[in-house]
């Protein structure tokens, strides 16, 4: 990496839908010494969730994970997770925000909404990944984080498990990356600087 | 070097809107939490169809008839009926005995939007036979959502949707009896909102004005900075008696609040809370 690149990331976007748990959990895994970054995980689910997917992630990492709580400071080397039921926003001061509103793309929190509002706070200090799924969430928030100087990640949708969402988001943005599922960890540890 | 995302309002631009809104209106949406304000700003640009940010400024400050429409899309007024449906339930086992022990039960629910979660509450109380010496008093900010809670009318497609809720809530009825279908609304029987009373509130400049044994406010505080939280919960609590209960949304909560030591969340955890002292 060039010197001037050190630690020009600080925040990290992954959204997912169907078939995108497993790669998510990889992720995850690769990149437990990221410390002074920070991280939000946006995944479809049912709104009966309850701390399930904090759980399993923890098992894979020594950074902290937790699921947002409204008007929560975001601190790096933290996992957040999208909460069920809310979109998930950010605001200008480095703290997160929970909205009831509409569903976007039938899903709440929408992958579109966290990522629009994540490109709006983080600009080019932001990386977004889109991974696997079945639903055309996340195209339009990959293109807005492009668009707003941040880089951005597409699973490649030959290998995904469930191709259209990636697909989606590679037919109308120019990503900087497309990468297979078990890539995606090792190659962000890579553009993070992180050492391990 | 690069642009603003599309369709994305500036912050100047909302904090004109916001100065102008107070200005002329009298609406203090300051105070709100910036981020989900920008997209309802967003989101009106492109429904309403306005070219750019400054069309928006300019028929807000000439068209006084359009204030509705602006309070109306700025706020987010989507509600369910049984909503987490466990809160209803802990309120029938844990908060109606204690409720049925008073001569009169006075329920507050600020920033109700449609009614949804009034006409619930109606239903929980005529079931444990208190409704009689109920009175639900129903506000919001938003004139044209609290209309809707004099009307009694929901959609017919959500009824399936609420009848589950209302099911896991521990109702035991036939969940359609409540209602009249017709075309493609459910009308629900005049007996529930004989005990509301529904009225515009502000909860950012107006006071309290009745004491309550139970109030809810769920999902608003959300949509509100940590400081504008801060001066609601103090405003709920001078309108709530002793004893009496406050719930809030799921992901909403008292702890580091100014009156967080007066209450005592319920041993179950969901988001409801008892005044102590």
């Amino acid at each position: 990496m060039e010197e001037g690149d050190v630690n020009k990331y600080r925040m990290v976007v992954i959204g997912g839908s169907a078939g995108s748990l497993d790669v998510i959990l990889k992720i995850v895994a690769a990149v437990q010494d990221a410390a002074d970054v920070a991280f939000i995980v946006v995944v479809h689910r049912a709104k009966t969730g309850d701390s399930i997917l904090a759980d399993l992630l923890s098992t894979q990492t020594k950074l902290a994970v937790k699921e947002v709580e409204d008007k929560e400071q975001i601190l790096p080397g933290t996992i957040y997770i999208a909460p069920p039921d809310y979109h998930l926003l950010l605001e200008n001061e480095y703290t997160f925000s929970l909205d009831a509103s509409e569903k976007v793309h039938y899903s709440r929190p929408s992958i579109d909404v966290t990522f629009e509002s994540a490109a709006l706070v983080y600009k080019t200090t932001l990386v977004g990944i889109l991974l696997s799924g079945a639903n055309a969430d996340g195209a339009a928030g990959i293109k807005t984080i492009a668009d707003a100087g941040g880089y951005t990640i597409v699973q490649q949708p030959a290998t995904a498990e469930v191709s259209y969402m990636p697909q989606r988001a590679l037919s109308i943005a120019r990503v900087s990356k497309v990468l297979e599922g078990e890539e995606i960890g090792g190659f962000l540890n890579k553009i993070l600087n992180v050492k391990s | 070097m690069f642009d603003k995302p599309e369709n994305s309002v500036k912050d100047e631009e909302l904090d004109l809107l916001l100065e102008e809104l107070f200005r002329s209106y009298g609406y203090d949406f300051t105070n709100y939490a910036r981020a989900s304000l920008k997209r309802r700003v967003s989101r009106l640009m492109i429904i309403d169809r306005f070219p750019s940010f400054a069309e928006l400024l300019f028929r807000v400050r000439r068209d006084a008839t359009y204030l509705t429409r602006i309070v109306e899309e700025l706020t987010v007024n989507v509600t369910e009926m049984f909503r987490d449906p466990n809160v209803f339930k802990t309120i029938r086992e844990q908060v109606l005995p204690v409720l049925a022990t008073h001569p009169f039960i006075r329920v507050w629910h600020a920033g109700c939007a449609t009614g949804e979660e009034v006409y619930s509450m109606a239903i929980l109380l005529e079931e444990a036979n208190l409704l009689h010496k109920s009175l639900l008093y129903a506000t919001d900010l938003n004139p044209t959502a609290i209309e809707n809670i004099r009307k009694g009318v929901f959609p017919l497609s959500e009824m399936k949707q609420y009848s589950e809720n209302y099911i896991l809530s521990g109702g035991k009825r036939d969940f359609s009896r409540y209602y009249t279908a017709k075309y493609n609304w459910a009308k629900f029987d005049d007996r529930l909102k004989s005990k509301m009373i529904v009225a515009t509130h502000n909860l950012v400049s107006d006071r309290s004005f009745n004491e309550f044994v139970l109030i809810f406010c769920r999902n608003v505080l959300i949509y509100f900075d940590k400081h504008l939280q801060d001066n609601v919960l103090t405003l709920f609590d001078e309108s709530l008696e002793k004893l009496g209960f406050l719930v809030l949304g799921s992901k909403e909560n008292l702890r580091f609040s100014p009156i967080a030591r007066k209450y005592k969340q319920l041993e179950n955890r969901e988001k409801i809370w008892r005044k102590v002292m």
